[in-house]
């Protein structure tokens, strides 16, 4: 499944998450913790001394790696081939897919285990590796849970299944594979650790997504808490790493500094329990470490930001700081996007890498409160790149309704012509009256619809403003 | 080594390039970074300072941490592995472990040295191991983490598959953050040395929060972590 969730339209996409409670408040329950956890790891922590100094740190690196990003490409490429690594830039998504589903079919891999990687369901990898033969295994607990629950899709970049409860995790645990247990977290947990642990060893290949390559020693940088990331990249023979072309860094000095300020943004850690830092290039004879590396370095549309004012947004390092904020995403959820990228951050990526046809609605998902630019480990300025997009879809592709064109034409008309002016605005109470209920309007077609659907909206006072300035003026003499 | 297989390289970077309106940069030099907070924390502290900072974060991360002498060293770690229940172990194939006077603490019958020549039975035997023990090569003060520098021999298994793993910790390995062990690994590179195949910052034991935000200690690797912080010799 690639990048696009579901087949609905953006609006009747919101209309479903409205209707569900759960998710609502698991959304913002979630919200509420995580930017807890994050506030107390940065602001809130002394010891790191001042935030705002690590946000300039990493801003600064990232504008300088997407600056000279073909120099660094270039530099990890042959630093991770030097050491017996293969390498392969994809253009596209089905290059990614094609070229893995070769090393597939050459390791004649029937199993294959996967940590977290939002790359891979962009590029929708499980389905292609499913093409050929391959059991694709997700490890990653959120995954896990999604892909037994009928290939669920993520609702959040950091954590996947967040709209999902317990009790629900729990039937499908009974109804998939067999669990008899409670919706205790601890023993679904451990029932997912009892069923994947003969699975980690008996897998062909590992493979991974990319937080941080790093240029100068072709080594790839991993942030994770389950160790099932450590299991995929232990027990096969074969690793393949599938990393956005933007997400890489000069050396393992900044690999510091973009760690911490991910670890602490993304889940309020000082760091993550497991870091785990790989090269090619391991001994012939070691018995726990895969012998064949392969780093397929993914462009998919990333290319169209740079030189733009978009290319900011290739700094993101996927933290979801500014989904955590974000009042829209608190309301809607991550499904409604329609995209695996939600959230601020979401409504700037998708339409670079899937375009406007498809995402050009995500945009207008904003309250432009910038809470979302606030909260950026690496100040991307989120919700202005909102607004250019805003720009683009209406201008440069003319995507304006015919409907909305025609009001606006005639509003034009009317605005410009007193007589007319005077009798919309003497009118309104009138034509109004047949939709007013208790001083209010909770339904009304048209335009307004959506907005009525939701909150109502005031009825017209009798007097206009014109009116009441007169009578105040007569007042004052 | 052979070298691997590069492919569409050029046409790649050159769009890269032609999108940045420019031609592909053959060389670029690292500027001076203008922002660098790592290097300010846990600046001038003491070796107690750092020790006592390691010791609140390590337990911040459900570990539990022991600190011995020398002397003192196999005896406690003897008494931890009877606490944890500790009837099979795994340790890595380290001369530290004879260094630090711990040879006959691990010469029984119920703990296996990793040895490569042994081959996949290594990893059954860690499979099966209640606890994996090994030398943390640095350990981070700001975050109660330790750091394997992974070979053929100090195998990354042995803290990875059982149940409870135990890091000896010398005193000398506590750096205030991950700055100064990146730092060390960048000069090696840039010294044209080889950096190890793995080097994994571990702090405490594996977790998830993936179902409602509730935080589950112990998914796939590890359930319980002990830090074991020794005196130099």
């Amino acid at each position: 499944m690639p990048m696009k969730i579901g087949e609905k339209q953006f609006f009747d996409r919101i209309e479903d998450a409205l209707q569900d409670d759960f998710m609502r408040h698991a959304m913002a329950s979630a919200q509420d913790r995580l930017r807890g956890k994050k506030l107390a790891a940065t602001e809130g922590d002394k010891t790191i001394g001042d935030w705002e100094e690590w946000r300039s740190a990493g801003e600064e690196i990232r504008r300088h790696t997407l600056e000279n990003l073909d120099f660094y490409l270039d530099q990890l490429s042959e630093n991770f081939a030097e050491r017996g690594g293969h390498v392969y830039f994809a253009e596209t998504a089905e290059d990614a897919n094609r070229y893995i589903q070769d090393v597939a079919r050459k390791k004649n891999a029937k199993h294959v285990t996967k940590s977290k990687s939002m790359v891979t369901e962009e590029i929708g990898l499980n389905e292609a590796l499913e093409e050929i033969g391959c059991h694709v295994h997700e490890t990653d607990l959120a995954e896990y849970i999604l892909q037994l629950d009928d290939k669920d899709r993520p609702s959040h970049i950091v954590v996947p299944s967040l709209h999902k409860n317990k009790e629900q995790i729990r039937d499908t645990f009974k109804t998939k594979v067999g669990y008899m247990g409670t919706e205790e977290p601890r023993e679904l947990t451990a029932f997912a650790r009892s069923q994947l642990r003969d699975v980690f060893m008996e897998a062909d290949i590992g493979i991974t997504g990319c937080n941080f390559a790093i240029a100068e020693s072709g080594s790839l940088s991993l942030a994770t808490n389950e160790g099932n990331l450590n299991m995929v990249t232990t027990f096969p023979k074969t690793q393949i790493t599938v990393m956005g072309m933007e997400r890489l860094v000069p050396t393992w000095e900044e690999m510091d500094v973009l760690i911490n300020l991910l670890s602490r943004s993304a889940v309020g850690q000082k760091i993550t329990t497991y870091v785990t830092n790989l090269t090619p290039g391991v001994e012939e004879d070691c018995v726990d470490a895969p012998k064949e590396f392969h780093l397929v370095i993914l462009d998919a549309g990333r290319s169209r930001a740079l030189g733009t004012e978009f290319q900011s947004a290739l700094h993101c390092i996927r933290c979801a700081a500014c989904v955590n904020v974000c009042p829209v995403y608190r309301h809607i959820g991550g499904h409604a996007y329609g995209s695996i990228y939600q959230g601020p951050i979401g409504a700037v990526l998708s339409p670079i890498l899937g375009g406007y046809e498809e995402y050009g609605e995500l945009p207008f998902a904003s309250s432009l409160c910038a809470a979302c630019t606030e909260a950026c480990p690496v100040k991307i300025p989120l919700h202005e790149q909102l607004i250019r997009h805003r720009e683009n879809y209406v201008k440069e592709k003319g995507r304006v309704k015919a409907s909305e064109k025609a009001a606006m034409k005639a509003f034009g008309i009317g605005a410009s012509t007193p007589s007319l002016f005077q009798i919309a605005v003497k009118g309104a109470p009138i034509f109004m009256k047949p939709f007013i209920q208790d001083g209010s309007i909770s339904k009304i077609p048209g335009p307004m619809k959506p907005w009525t659907e939701i909150r109502k909206f005031p009825s017209p006072g009798k007097d206009n403003f014109r009116t009441w300035f007169k009578e105040h003026q007569k007042g004052r003499q | 080594m052979a070298k691997g297989i590069i492919q569409n390289k050029d046409s790649f970077l050159n769009n890269i390039a032609d999108k940045l309106e420019r031609k592909r940069k053959e060389d670029v030099s690292l500027p001076t970074w203008k922002h660098q907070p790592q290097w300010q924390v846990y600046k001038n502290e003491s070796t107690d300072g750092l020790m006592a900072a390691f010791q609140k974060n390590s337990t911040e991360r459900n570990v539990d941490v022991y600190e011995t002498q020398q002397s003192e060293l196999s005896v406690t770690i003897e008494k931890i592995i009877n606490e944890y229940g500790g009837d099979s172990i795994v340790i890595t194939k380290d001369s530290r472990f004879s260094e630090y006077g711990l040879t006959s603490l691990f010469d029984t019958t119920q703990t296996h040295i990793w040895d490569t020549a042994a081959g996949k039975e290594n990893i059954e035997k860690a499979k099966h191991a209640d606890i994996g023990v090994f030398f943390s090569d640095k350990s981070l003060a700001e975050s109660g983490t330790i750091v394997q520098f992974n070979d053929k021999d100090i195998a990354r298994s042995v803290s990875l598959l059982p149940i409870t793993y135990i890091a000896i910790v010398p005193k000398s390995t506590i750096v205030p953050r991950m700055t100064q062990v990146t730092h060390e690994i960048h000069k090696l590179v840039e010294n044209g040395k080889e950096i190890p195949t793995c080097v994994n910052f571990i702090s405490g034991p594996s977790n998830s929060a993936d179902i409602e935000m509730d935080i589950v200690v112990g998914v796939h690797g590890p359930v319980k972590a002990v830090y074991v912080v020794v005196a130099d010799r």
